[in-house]
């Protein structure tokens, strides 16, 4: 290598590096934190959850759970209005948010949020929302407002046609479980049955959403087709919910219809008991068990 | 940066003889066969990991540290290049506390094959084995795991198998609340029906105890602490208790956030970083908290992918990805903690692949020039 060769990658070296000589992290210069208690003997503490970060009134961090949560109520929101066999929205990221303080009314956040549509993997931009979580007397749903231009461009109605007509004119009803099975796997054909199980789930979600909640579907334990009414098929659906504050594992079961027209709607929605006979003691020796064909039938 | 380095890189690849050598795969090191996208139960996972000892003699071990509720072995592999005494410093990686976060103990197979194929071609990789030892558990839960997969209703299973204690009627206790770290105090439950339950006292899990024992007995050797969950798409740093932090908290996010922009690079995916109070919620028990409280100062919770849409029920199609961006994040900590052990370094920012990649380009620039 000749010398002004040599000259082009020792400055070549110092540009590439130039980045991380900049910057070290240097702890010595940090004010010294307190040290954490060693020992574990905490006063038992029940911290409220909208409290358990000394959440400040006004901006939030968007990335902090408040307006996580917040922002995931949204979701659960549009869902219902336009969640279909087709239609999926989905969070994907915080980039504003603000806190107002309405006293006895509740308290309302602001935010401003990116989402996607994921069965078309569709970048639906930005979006600007509000919610309402009102005050402890009161034991209503979320209030939902938004604004999202994105949602305008999405365009299912051949696949939703098509569908519905197929489910319409068959002879059988059809029906099926564990969607996703075990491995997350999901048979084609039952990908808008599972799609349309989540915007019913969504009317849930919703409902049950408070700021100490974080709900996503987690499973279409079954679900089974009924005869069409008013030109609105119908379904039994057993769903699970994963709560992510309390880890559990909520079953619900609910009627849901759809039509392309009319969208997706629920009724009779009926929580069911806690699922023990997943969780007690079992009298059978667990065996090196490999879980049992699913059938997505 | 990384365009004039990637352009940096062919060009001195071309005045190098022999390029090849820079990106060899080593299938050899690997059972042959065993499919890392696939979710694996117990029984197989265990045949791999006495293959993976016994096609790498010097290199990878195992040893049981502790054994379940239900009497199952609780296995580490040992993967290092060097012989050293008590001395010796170490990462730990432990997957799978929670059973149904099967990504979990995917990764821990996929970190442990990615080693074995990288180590002999990778520089950095091959001096933090020489200087340190990664003991990797695989299925920490193994009761919980193998319950897991007993059939479709026991898929969401969480906790360990325990027996209901007195006055309560349900099995198994969260071991991320069972840990000694603040026990008891906030975002657990006292129901044993419960998936928070945080069992009868700290540490009161075979489980958790196995842990207990083995890393607290070796705190001045273990420089970081991994434990690897799912889901969520998240970096967790101590404490779960919203009015501690730990004294490194600006270091643990600086470093966290390096990380996961290193894990975004892969795939696109975003990660946030904070401690569970700021990000997600609070909680008590969680080894995490319990590693850092012993003075190991790098202490991480992964909740790997995804963000809702398929949550503990990841598709078999995404565990490479989801490993892929998993292991630069990993990798990226544990090169940090081993510089600043070994070169007293703690640079945060810079990609992790130019030091080495620059070094070469110094010496060699340098050797031609005054040799030739």
């Amino acid at each position: 290598m000749s010398r002004p060769a040599c000259a082009l990658w020792v400055s070549a070296l110092l540009f590439l590096s130039g980045d991380g000589l900049a910057s070290p992290f240097q702890p010595g210069t940090e004010p010294p934190a307190p040290e954490p208690p060693e020992s574990n003997l905490i006063e038992d503490l029940e911290v409220p959850p909208q409290f358990d970060g000394a959440m400040p009134r006004g901006e939030l961090v968007p990335h902090h759970y408040p307006a996580q949560r917040a922002a995931k109520v949204v979701e659960h929101y549009l869902n219902t209005r336009y969640g279909s066999p087709y239609r999926r929205v989905h969070l994907h990221q915080v980039h504003k948010a603000g806190l107002e303080d309405l006293g006895q009314a509740g308290n309302k956040y602001h935010l401003e949020i990116s989402l996607k549509e994921v069965v078309s993997n569709t970048d639906l931009g930005p979006c600007s929302a509000e919610v309402l979580f009102s005050g402890e007397q009161d034991q209503r749903a979320p209030q939902v407002q938004c604004s999202c231009e994105g949602l305008k461009k999405l365009d299912t109605k051949a696949e939703e046609e098509a569908l519905f007509q197929k489910l319409n004119s068959s002879d059988s009803l059809l029906s099926g479980s564990n969607i996703p099975d075990s491995y997350g796997h999901v048979a084609p054909e039952m990908k808008p049955m599972w799609k349309l199980g989540a915007a019913a789930a969504s009317f849930v979600m919703l409902n049950e959403s408070n700021e100490g909640t974080l709900y996503n579907m987690a499973q279409v334990a079954n679900f089974t087709q009924l005869e069409t009414e008013n030109d609105q098929l119908r379904f039994k659906y057993h769903i699970l919910l994963h709560e992510m504050i309390t880890q559990e594992i909520l079953h619900w079961k609910l009627l849901a219809t759809w039509s392309p027209a009319g969208g997706v709607s629920v009724s009779q929605t009926e929580l069911q008991p806690k699922c023990h006979h997943c969780e007690t003691a079992s009298a059978i020796e667990i065996p090196e068990a490999t879980p049992s064909p699913t059938s997505a039938s | 940066m990384m365009i004039p380095a990637g352009l940096a890189f062919v060009i001195l690849c071309a005045q190098i003889a022999d390029c090849s050598t820079l990106h060899v795969s080593m299938p050899e090191a690997n059972p042959r066969n065993y499919d890392y996208t696939k979710y694996h139960p117990m029984s197989e996972i265990s045949d791999w990991m006495k293959k993976v000892v016994a096609e790498n003699p010097g290199l990878v071990s195992s040893a049981v540290y502790g054994e379940t509720f239900e009497g199952r072995n609780i296995t580490y592999l040992k993967i290092g290049l060097g012989s050293g005494g008590p001395e010796r410093k170490a990462i730990w990686m432990d997957c799978g506390i929670h059973a149904r976060e099967w990504i979990a103990p995917a990764f821990c197979q996929w970190f442990v094959k990615e080693i074995l194929q990288r180590y002999k071609t990778d520089e950095k990789l091959n001096e933090m084995l020489t200087n340190m030892d990664f003991y990797v558990t695989p299925v920490l839960n193994v009761d919980g795991y193998m319950y897991s997969w007993v059939n479709e209703g026991t898929r969401l299973w969480r906790k360990s198998r325990s027996t209901p204690p007195e006055g309560c009627s349900c099995h198994g206790v969260d071991l991320n609340r069972n840990f000694n770290a603040n026990w008891g105090t906030v975002g657990v439950s006292r129901d044993c029906c419960s998936n928070t339950y945080c069992g009868t006292g700290p540490a009161s899990e075979r489980e958790a105890q196995a842990v207990t024992a083995f890393v607290g007995s070796r705190v001045e050797q273990i420089l970081c602490f991994l434990t690897i969950h799912s889901a969520g798409q998240l970096l967790l740093m101590p404490y779960g208790h919203p009015n501690i932090l730990p004294p490194n908290y600006d270091e643990l996010k600086a470093l966290g956030q390096a990380a996961a922009a290193a894990m975004k690079a892969v795939h696109g995916m975003e990660y946030r970083v904070g401690t569970s109070p700021e990000i997600l919620y609070a909680n008590s028990g969680s080894s995490r908290d319990w590693a850092r409280l012993m003075g190991i100062p790098y202490s991480y919770t992964f909740e790997l992918r995804d963000t809702g849409e398929f949550g503990h029920l990841l598709p078999e199609d995404q565990i490479q990805p989801a490993c892929e961006e998993a292991f630069e994040g990993a990798r990226y900590i544990i090169a940090y903690v081993h510089d600043r052990a070994f070169h007293n370094r703690t640079q945060i920012g810079g990609a992790g692949a130019a030091g080495p990649f620059l070094a070469t380009v110094l010496a060699s620039c340098i050797a031609s020039t005054y040799l030739l």
